[in-house]
């Protein structure tokens, strides 16, 4: 059990991260080109990172598989980034992001990771300002922030609906610097196709450029996974097309503990799924709960004249609607977690008030007609507009709105051919992000010595539940602000061990094996294409470890996952040639993986008897609907070891969790 | 517009083994596709086709189809991101064509944008223009100032947030009959210009920047105006004017 130690810092909670870093050993300036380090990814916790160590002097070596480090799929983020700075002056404070953040995690994250991300919080912000990032403004000339689900302070900072790039781009600047004055070397289009270990320490990786097909051996120093996150093993979900778990799979085969797997987060607000071609699906910021209010029809008979085309619902009266959260969650309405909400509309839903004309049923209303009106009314009073017309209001509304929200009303638009303005929004949940991952120690180490894991990859800040805004808060904490120190304790051994040379039996024997299953994909001769497969497994995992989870159903998801497994492997048919671009055989690559990982989530959720967060039992209800923790016997990270290709065969380790600074509550937002 | 469920269409796809082989147009005839597909799931329907066939399915670039990421490309019909405006090849619907319509997918085209693979290119020329110039000169500390210290106009803040929605992915280079990349430039000079956080090195940057523009091949601007109708972000060519008058004013004390 030595290996699960979370090397959690003593003292009070407010102190730990201070006291930390004033005792860690430090790499000097002079020695710190004596060391390389690999960043595999290139999103918001990668790309941060690279740039801060390669500012800091060491040889950093950055990977991602898309043709730009810009690209990574961080960029996508719409809403927004949480930082306790208080400028509203509501009531804000470490303490309380904090706090917002362990619960909203339903009591599974470790208390003091999550404290050590709301203090540097603020931090993020300033230097995210330095770099230039447009964050949206007051008109004095200040920042602006907005509100998210699950909190009740305004501390969430924006770019109107692109925080997400505009961050990333941030990064990617400061990334370009690095590559500009060559401290940074960039690998564009590779992927990382195993991790190699010498002498019990990661000391490098084989990846595989993407356009010429060859593998390359690389060595450093100290690993670092930043890949994201595995929402991809659903087939269908918000993540990029390209998203995967292959780098956090390959170590975590190579001996990481992989923690809490089955902790997904399914996103309230998407678009619903149109048909069986269907290749993604598309979020609706989180933010648009501020303004919007979602709903179904109180009469099920309007329900189905709806689905039916026979009625429209902005023709359905104000009392015939179920404003369903405003109704079961007074306290927090709309701005409930997205857990709570996505639970909520699949209920609606399962008793048959879903809207969408399709074979699902599924869908709910996201309306902003009541929000067009206040705003309305209100730039009238400040334009000194008396009696304004209701055309005048909705203008005014209208315009209001537009300049929150424009960019994603005319994303809406354009998939869709509805006008949001006119027509309330159709969103349903659908899989968004994963707060299990790579287990990691409060340096951000795996079980594996020198590799380090951070960002969505790993597991540790958001417990069950991850809230609104906190994603790209976690993914610039560890890269700007934690893991700079932390490896530095870790790689000042390092400063004498000289280049690691990518000549020895580890390095040779990796990158035959990797060469040996390509070889064997390219020669497979199957029958089905990869996506046949993948489309199979994320019906499984949908149906079966989605929103709702039996015992049944997870073991059921078990064996058929199995013979999924089994059957692409024997059938999975790879066109093309190993050595030139071939984006089939990097899926097929891709999903094997998602294979495994796929068992080992269906075998977390069986093993997890209670519902927290993302994860919900429906053994594990109350009478009215909610979730059931267990804090007696499931107050733990569940940590799985490998154990070889039967997934089954893994060893769960426990990593208690501890509450000395927040009083454990069932999680109420009513 | 379509209202047609399912379409009938043929495809002409440029088809290019590597940079050193001469590419040409394929044809393709596909049937049944839902004009609720996105023209991206069209070529997946494509390549599970010519898979199952046992041909090599057409590479493409493609990743978040949200349209924020900047991967796809695509000429479609002669325009960059195909007929539909404000939008990329990724938020493409089906629901634009007719049945029976014959559809030309090429790559971009541009000489500082090389094909790699059928309608892949290499745009790592955005990359070393970022490279030499497209940031602001501070280290990661914790230390900088407060984020409230230096207060911004709003209209400022707008504006650069504006210039700063570039997604790179080149559509105005693919569109310029010069092959000009001065949306993509201008945008972030201008990014950076309009923020008092990037005006202490603005004359270095653009200086910087048009150089290595410069050098990587891309050709001149001739004020058409064809890459502000194609850039899917609705760039204006605003940026171009502001970043000329950045050169200009930087030539005239450092040139």
């Amino acid at each position: 059990m030595s290996k699960l130690d979370s090397k959690i810092p003593g003292g009070p909670l407010k102190d730990k991260w201070k006291n930390h870093k004033d005792h860690m050993n430090l790499v000097a300036p002079n020695n710190r080109d004596k060391i390389d380090i690999i960043v595999v990814g290139t999103g918001l916790a990668g790309g941060s990172a690279a740039a801060t160590l390669a500012e800091q002097g060491y040889n950093v070596k950055a990977f991602c598989y898309q043709d730009s480090p810009r690209r990574a799929h961080s960029i996508a983020a719409q809403g927004g980034i949480n930082a306790a700075k208080n400028y509203q002056g509501d009531g804000d404070s470490t303490y309380r992001l904090f706090y917002d953040t362990i619960k909203g995690g339903d009591y599974r994250a470790r208390e003091a990771n999550v404290y050590r991300l709301a203090e540097v919080s603020a931090n993020i912000i300033d230097q995210c300002v330095a770099q230039g990032v447009p964050f949206g403004r007051e008109y004095g000339g200040q920042l602006d922030n907005r509100s998210f689900g699950g909190v009740q302070v305004k501390r969430t900072f924006y770019a109107k609906g692109q925080t997400g790039q505009q961050l990333l781009l941030g990064a990617y600047s400061a990334m370009s610097r690095q590559i500009g004055k060559g401290r940074i070397k960039m690998y564009n289009r590779h992927e990382m196709m195993d991790l190699v270990i010498v002498d019990g320490k990661a000391r490098g990786i084989i990846a595989r450029n993407l356009v010429t097909g060859e593998i390359e051996k690389h060595s450093a120093h100290a690993v670092v996974i930043a890949s994201g996150g595995y929402g991809n093993v659903y087939f269908l979900s918000t993540n990029a097309m390209g998203s995967n778990v292959s780098a956090a799979w390959k170590i975590h085969k190579k001996g990481a503990y992989f923690a809490n797997p089955c902790y997904v987060q399914i996103h309230p607000t998407c678009i619903p799924v149109h048909g069986t071609q269907q290749s993604k699906l598309t979020l609706m910021s989180e933010s648009l709960r501020n303004s919007g209010r979602i709903w179904v029809p109180k009469n099920i008979e309007d329900a189905i004249a709806i689905r039916e085309g026979n009625l429209k619902p902005e023709n359905i009266a104000e009392e015939n609607r179920d404003y369903y959260l405003e109704r079961r969650y007074p306290a927090f309405g709309n701005l409930v977690p997205r857990d709570v909400a996505s639970r909520a509309a699949k209920e609606r839903c399962d008793a048959g008030f879903g809207i969408e004309n399709n074979d699902t049923k599924e869908g709910v209303y996201l309306d902003f007609s009541s929000e067009i009106l206040k705003k309305g009314k209100e730039s009238a009073t400040e334009k000194n507009i008396h009696n304004p017309s209701q055309q005048q209001i909705y203008d005014l509304g209208k315009a209001w709105v537009e300049e929150k929200y424009g960019n994603l009303f005319q994303m809406y638009e354009k998939i869709t051919a509805d006008n949001p303005y006119v027509t309330p929004m159709k969103i349903y949940p659908a899989v968004h992000y994963t707060m299990g991952g790579v287990w990691v120690d409060y340096n951000l180490q795996s079980t594996i010595p020198g590799c380090f894991v951070i960002g969505e990859a790993n597991f540790s800040d958001h417990g069950a539940n991850r809230l609104g805004a906190s994603a790209l808060m976690q993914g610039l904490a560890d890269g700007y602000f934690v893991l700079p120190y932390t490896i530095a304790d870790y790689l000042s051994a390092d400063i004498r061990t000289g280049k690691i040379p990518t000549d020895s039996e580890a390095f040779n024997s990796a990158e035959k094996e990797v060469k040996d299953k390509i070889d064997f994909f390219m020669n497979n001769n199957g029958t089905h294409s990869v996506d046949h497969f993948h489309k199979q497994l994320g019906n499984i995992m949908w149906n079966k470890v989605g929103m709702g989870r039996t015992p049944e159903g997870l073991r059921e998801a078990i064996k058929e996952i199995e013979e999924v497994r089994a059957d692409f492997w024997k059938n999975v048919k790879v066109p093309g040639e190993a050595n030139s671009m071939n984006m089939e055989l990097e899926k097929t690559f891709r999903v094997a993986d998602f294979l495994e990982l796929g068992q080992l989530m269906a075998k977390d959720a069986l093993e997890r008897n209670e519902s927290c967060g993302g994860h919900f039992r429906e053994d594990h209800s109350t009478p009215d609907g909610e979730a059931e923790r267990d804090d007696v016997n499931y107050m733990y990270v569940a940590c799985w070891e490998y154990q070889g290709l039967d997934i089954n065969q893994e060893i769960l380790h426990k990593e208690t969790l501890v509450y000395d600074n927040i009083e454990v509550k069932q999680r109420s937002y009513k | 517009m379509s209202t047609k469920k399912g379409l009938n269409l043929t495809l002409k796809i440029w088809r290019q083994k590597n940079n050193k082989t001469k590419g040409q147009f394929e044809t393709y005839k596909i049937s049944d596709v839902s004009t609720d597909s996105s023209f991206l799931e069209m070529l997946d329907i494509l390549n599970e086709k010519l898979i199952n066939e046992g041909k090599e399915p057409v590479a493409f670039d493609h990743d978040c189809r949200e349209g924020i990421c900047g991967m796809c490309s695509l000429y479609i019909n002669g325009r960059a991101h195909g007929p539909d405006t404000g939008i990329t090849t990724c938020q493409l619907h089906m629901r634009m064509f007719k049945d029976g319509e014959t559809i030309t997918i090429e790559p971009w085209r541009s000489a500082a944008f090389p094909v790699i693979r059928d309608l892949v290119v290499d745009r790592s020329a955005f990359d070393r223009v970022m490279a030499a110039g497209g940031f602001i000169s501070v280290n990661t500390s914790g230390n900088t100032l407060d984020a409230n210290a230096i207060l911004v106009p709003k209209e400022d803040a707008d504006k650069a947030m504006d210039a700063a929605a570039c997604i790179g992915c080149g559509a105005c280079v693919a569109t310029c009959k010069n092959g000009s990349a001065m949306l993509f430039v201008g945008a972030k000079v201008s990014q950076y210009a309009l923020l008092p956080q990037g005006r202490v090195e603005a004359q270095r940057r653009v200086l910087n920047m048009v150089k290595a523009m410069d050098e990587e091949g891309f050709g001149n601007c001739s004020n058409t105006g064809a890459c502000e109708v194609e850039c899917p972000k609705g760039i204006s060519l605003e940026n171009i004017a502001r970043m000329n008058r950045e050169y200009m004013s930087a030539m005239v004390d450092k040139g």
